[in-house]
């Protein structure tokens, strides 16, 4: 166990209280040494020659981000470097209100012309949009602020030297090929820096600096008769400095993680049924994203993604809010963009409204969707909310600031049972660990989810490795069947670099806090045994 | 049609010149290296959506970026950078050699290529490079009043869609000669339709690389009608069905063969055309006998790019022919090992599926029972050694009795493999344009693993 977890794990105990009574969950102890950077002159002036720009155009509303992001990764495999790349894009994207309609345009050109430019051709697209128009947008109301943040970190990943990211990488393959049988073994990270500057035609002048890190290893065993399996141990990725990488300790646990894929290789393949089904933190925090945080996103649910990823089960609102039966009474799932270490963790989101934290499910009862501030207005009236949950974001500089899921976490239960625990009372089940394939339908209720270690349990005791596993199941029927959740200590979080949405499709990162649970009854597929 | 280099004006996009004069200037940044290979793309996307009858959001970006990628002995690392002034590619240059001899040395590595000779392909069309916000706003909205007028019989329709165009200029330029340069376009319209009782749901896209041969009226009122016809749909038990898939469905799955046909994972035995005991299926039989997969850049249906990112020449690639496997994806690396051609990437060169005939309808007319399905969804990865997928069915699903479509179904979860449905074979059709570059035709197959009943609509 990390240090970074076994501090986290101490507050979480300590706070177990407070999170009972569905409070704040514990803010993890990120010191920060790396003092946040202020706006950029030249970005400023650029943004706000834009907004002026807009203006004159027409515009009753508009924001600028200027963005400058620094993408670097390196892959391995075995003992050599299978990519090294670094990139920096620095762009302006200009959005429009005019006469209700939103327009956008972005350029790579950052000259106070090229802003003119942008902000004339949102413009452009503001006019062009009002011949089909059913309503006319309607922001919610914000307090404009100012100031700068920058994710907490005491070492910025992309200032550690190169040298140093690939001997951790090389070391932690070089451990894993000595396990016997393990033949191949990589391992990588992608890492950011985002700097943003938001400024709005209502007085809001943000900066923010945000550092997310991705590491991913994987060994695979080949057995004597040829027959191979791979293990990709979950390494989640952060909103933290190189500080969480060093403190995964990949060299010292890829040997560890490398057996798991040679145990693959003489695991029995499952037998196919109804099993009770137990979920590690590792797995299920994908299975929260896919059924709860992309349901609970009101722009699905009013038809917004219809064309693309798809609607919502969870509609239309006024017959869901606060009336749906999501789970069972100790299920509560908070939305949180404040939560330290988290992907999604921002200051301010792409709107510049404050990072917000409430309850999506409070005792098993859907209660609230994430918001961006034109959405508001549609569900005003159901849940007494008159503003923005901040769920704006925008991939980079050239991509319109959307809805976004936030970081979305299943909240510890009262007692605190351990996996462990779940596994001593379960009379025959299948334990699920680390993320597999997914996949889920556009409403968001029949999933199909694997893993990458699984074990079944016989009389409250762990029977063996076995694999080929994926579980099947229906979102509603799935999680009311959940009868047991592990306690603070057992709280986890995982979560996604990469999730795509949206047309033209945009990339987000979001974090999922959860603690181990059991399911009942649910079916499990032989996945070999399928083809 | 407007005189060619208006609108490359008007969108920011770079001329051939312009690309090989930002090429020259980055290596000559970086004369100090041993080699150096200079990426360029230039481009312009606009974007129209639309949801519930109204523009969501609409966008247009200009952007042009530059990889370079550094080789010091045989040690290699890239950089990019969209700043374009000196001091920003002189830097990028720098870190890339940085990167690159912090790098351990590549014992794959590959000299750069010097000249190549390319086909020349025109994949340019000016229209779809001026489409501006005022013309995608009429689009969108023909598309719906057709959706409209066709989705009448069930009440107001609930639409939304997504028009986009690309024009793109790629350039390759590397210290030893070697200089390319391509430009494309790509128009893609998709519409949804929703019925009001929430019960039906159709869709319809149209892809080219001529905004001139995408129909949005058609589009609108396809998506519609499939919308209606696929109200209250109903549950019949999961299992293994004949399968009409739409050209569409079919450009869903053949595509993820791409990985399996990668040559070096067939040759170290982790493909399912790894030959038992050592070496590739290459001349064996490994789909039904009508199916012939191939790539071809200058094909006049695919217009691809003739060359990939390392400037390799594209050229027409047969992978299957009449179901024996003639060639896999080999990099220069690979080829040179096994005494092989380099191919460049699987597919890279846009992908048509041949040896059909029929419309989608006659496949359709010749199924005695089975399930129609117009697209699928959120498809992913079961079984490298199979190419195993699981899936779902999306936006209009249809049981097919006797030659025709008798009623609505519930969509499906299923479990298939692209690789061997295409050994299970009934029909399959003329192969027509799915998207920019890619040629598919309608499907029939048997005992396609339909595996749970999803309750999506």
């Amino acid at each position: 166990m990390s240090p970074t977890r076994r501090d986290f794990l101490r507050t979480t105990a300590a706070t177990a209280a407070t999170m009972a009574a569905f409070g704040p969950l514990a803010v993890e102890p990120f010191a920060q040494t790396v003092a946040p950077p202020a706006a950029d002159a030249a970005a400023l002036e650029i943004a706000n020659e834009a907004l002026n720009a807009a203006k004159k155009a027409g515009a009753s509303y508009a924001d600028a981000r200027v963005g400058r992001y620094r993408r670097q990764s390196i892959a391995t495999r075995e003992r050599q470097v299978s990519g090294v790349s670094d990139s920096e894009s620095y762009g302006l994207g200009v959005r429009t209100l005019v006469h209700g309609s939103w327009g956008f345009a972005a350029t790579s050109t950052m000259t106070r012309a090229g802003a003119q430019r942008a902000a004339a051709d949102a413009a452009a697209m503001s006019r062009a949009a009002r011949i089909v128009r059913t309503h006319r947008v309607e922001l919610a109301p914000i307090t404009p602020v100012t100031g700068v943040w920058m994710t907490p970190v005491r070492r910025d990943p992309l200032e550690v030297p190169l040298e140093e990211k690939i001997a951790l990488l090389l070391a932690a393959n070089e451990a894993a090929l000595k396990v016997p049988t393990v033949r191949f073994a990589s391992s990588s990270l992608a890492l950011l820096r985002e700097v943003k500057t938001l400024v709005t035609t209502e007085g809001t002048s943000v900066t923010q600096t945000v550092i997310r890190v991705g590491p991913a290893f994987s060994a695979t065993a080949v057995g004597a008769g040829g027959e191979f399996q791979v293990y990709e141990h979950e390494l989640a990725p952060r909103g933290q400095g190189w500080e969480y990488i060093e403190s995964l300790d990949m060299a010292g646990n890829a040997g560890r993680w490398a057996s798991l894929a040679a145990e693959k290789v003489t695991a029995r393949s499952v037998e196919a049924g109804q099993y009770d089904l137990i979920l590690d933190p590792t797995n299920l925090w994908l299975t929260i994203h896919e059924s709860i945080g992309h349901p609970t996103e009101l722009d699905r649910a009013i038809g917004e993604e219809a064309n693309y990823a798809g609607t919502s089960f969870i509609a239309p609102p006024e017959k869901m809010i606060g009336q749906l039966r999501f789970g069972p009474a100790f299920m509560n799932i908070q939305a949180d963009r404040t939560q330290e270490g988290s992907l999604a963790r921002v200051e301010w989101d792409d709107e510049g409204v404050p990072a917000d934290k409430w309850l999506v499910i409070e005792k098993g009862l859907f209660k609230d969707y994430q918001t961006t501030r034109e959405q508001v207005a549609r569900i005003r009236a159901l849940t007494g909310v008159s503003r923005s949950h901040g769920c704006s974001f925008a991939e980079s500089w050239n991509r319109v600031q959307f809805q976004r899921m936030p970081n979305i976490s299943l909240l510890p239960g009262e007692q605190d049972l351990s996996l462990d625990d779940i596994i001593a009372a379960t009379e025959r089940g299948i334990v699920v660990k680390n993320r597999g394939s997914w996949s889920i339908d556009h409403q968001r209720f029949n999933f199909q989810f694997s893993g990458q270690a699984f074990y079944e349990v016989r009389g409250g005791k762990i029977a063996g490795m076995v694999r080929d596993v994926a579980y099947q199941s229906n979102t509603p029927v799935f999680w009311n069947s959940m009868d047991m959740i592990g306690g603070p200590s057992s709280y986890w979080m995982g979560g996604s670099f990469n999730d795509g949405k949206g047309e033209p499709a945009q990339s987000s990162s979001v974090s999922h806090g959860c603690v181990p649970a059991r399911f009942k009854n649910v079916t499990i597929l032989n996945t070999r045994r399928t083809a | 049609m407007i005189a060619q280099g208006a609108s490359s004006d008007r969108i920011g996009l770079l001329s051939r010149e312009e690309a090989r004069g930002l090429a020259e200037r980055v290596l000559a940044f970086a004369s100090a290296v041993d080699q150096a290979r200079v990426n360029i793309s230039s481009e312009w996307t606009g974007n129209t959506r639309f949801a519930d009858a109204s523009i969501t959001t609409s966008g247009g970006v200009t952007n042009t970026s530059v990889t370079v990628t550094v080789t010091i002995g045989r040690r290699r690392a890239s950089a990019s950078t969209n700043v374009l002034d000196d001091a920003s590619l002189r830097r990028t240059v720098e870190l890339a050699a940085t990167l690159a001899k912090l790098s351990p040395e590549d014992v794959e590595l590959m000299p750069e290529l010097g000249a190549q000779n390319y086909a020349s392909v025109n994949a340019f069309v000016e229209r779809t490079a001026s489409l501006d916000p005022e013309v995608r706003s009429g689009a969108v909205n023909r598309a719906i009043e057709a959706a409209d007028a066709a989705g009448k019989p069930a009440g107001r329709m609930f639409t939304a869609g997504f028009l986009e165009a690309i024009a793109r200029a790629v350039a390759v330029a590397t210290s030893g000669g070697l200089f390319a340069y391509h430009r494309t376009t790509d128009a893609d319209f998709s519409v949804t339709a929703r019925t009001p009782d929430g019960t039906g749901s159709g869709w319809a896209t149209g892809g080219a690389r001529d905004w001139g041969q995408v129909d949005p009226a058609a589009i609108g009122r396809i998506a519609a009608q499939k919308a209606v016809a696929s109200r209250n749909p109903q549950a019949i038990e999961p299992g293994l069905y004949t399968a009409v898939l739409e050209p569409s469905a079919v450009n869903d799955l053949v595509p993820l063969l791409s990985g399996a046909l990668s040559a070096r994972t067939a040759d170290e035995g982790r493909s399912p055309f790894s030959k038992p005991g050592g070496g590739t299926r290459i001349g064996e039989r490994v789909m039904d006998e009508r199916v012939t997969l191939y790539s071809d850049p200058s094909d006049p249906a695919l217009l691809g790019q003739p060359f990939d990112a390392e400037g390799l020449p594209l050229s027409r690639t047969v992978w299957v022919e009449k179901g024996i496997l003639r060639n896999l994806s080999y990099t220069r690396f690979w080829a040179q090992k096994q005494g092989r051609q380099a191919t460049g990437p699987a597919f890279a060169g846009g992908l048509t599926l041949a040896g059909g005939s029929k419309t989608t309808e006659q496949i359709i007319e010749g199924c005695e029972r089975g399930i129609l399905v117009t697209h699928f969804f959120y498809i992913r990865s079961l079984d490298a050694r199979t190419v195993l997928q699981t899936g779902l069915t999306r936006d209009g699903t249809f049981l097919i009795e006797q030659g025709r479509i008798t009623r609505s179904l519930k969509n499906f979860r299923w479990n298939e493999s692209p690789l061997l449905m295409l050994n299970r074979l009934e029909d399959l059709g003329r192969p027509v344009a799915t998207t920019a570059g890619r040629m598919m035709p309608a499907l029939r197959v048997r005992e396609f693993n339909f595996s749970s009943s999803s309750d999506a609509v």
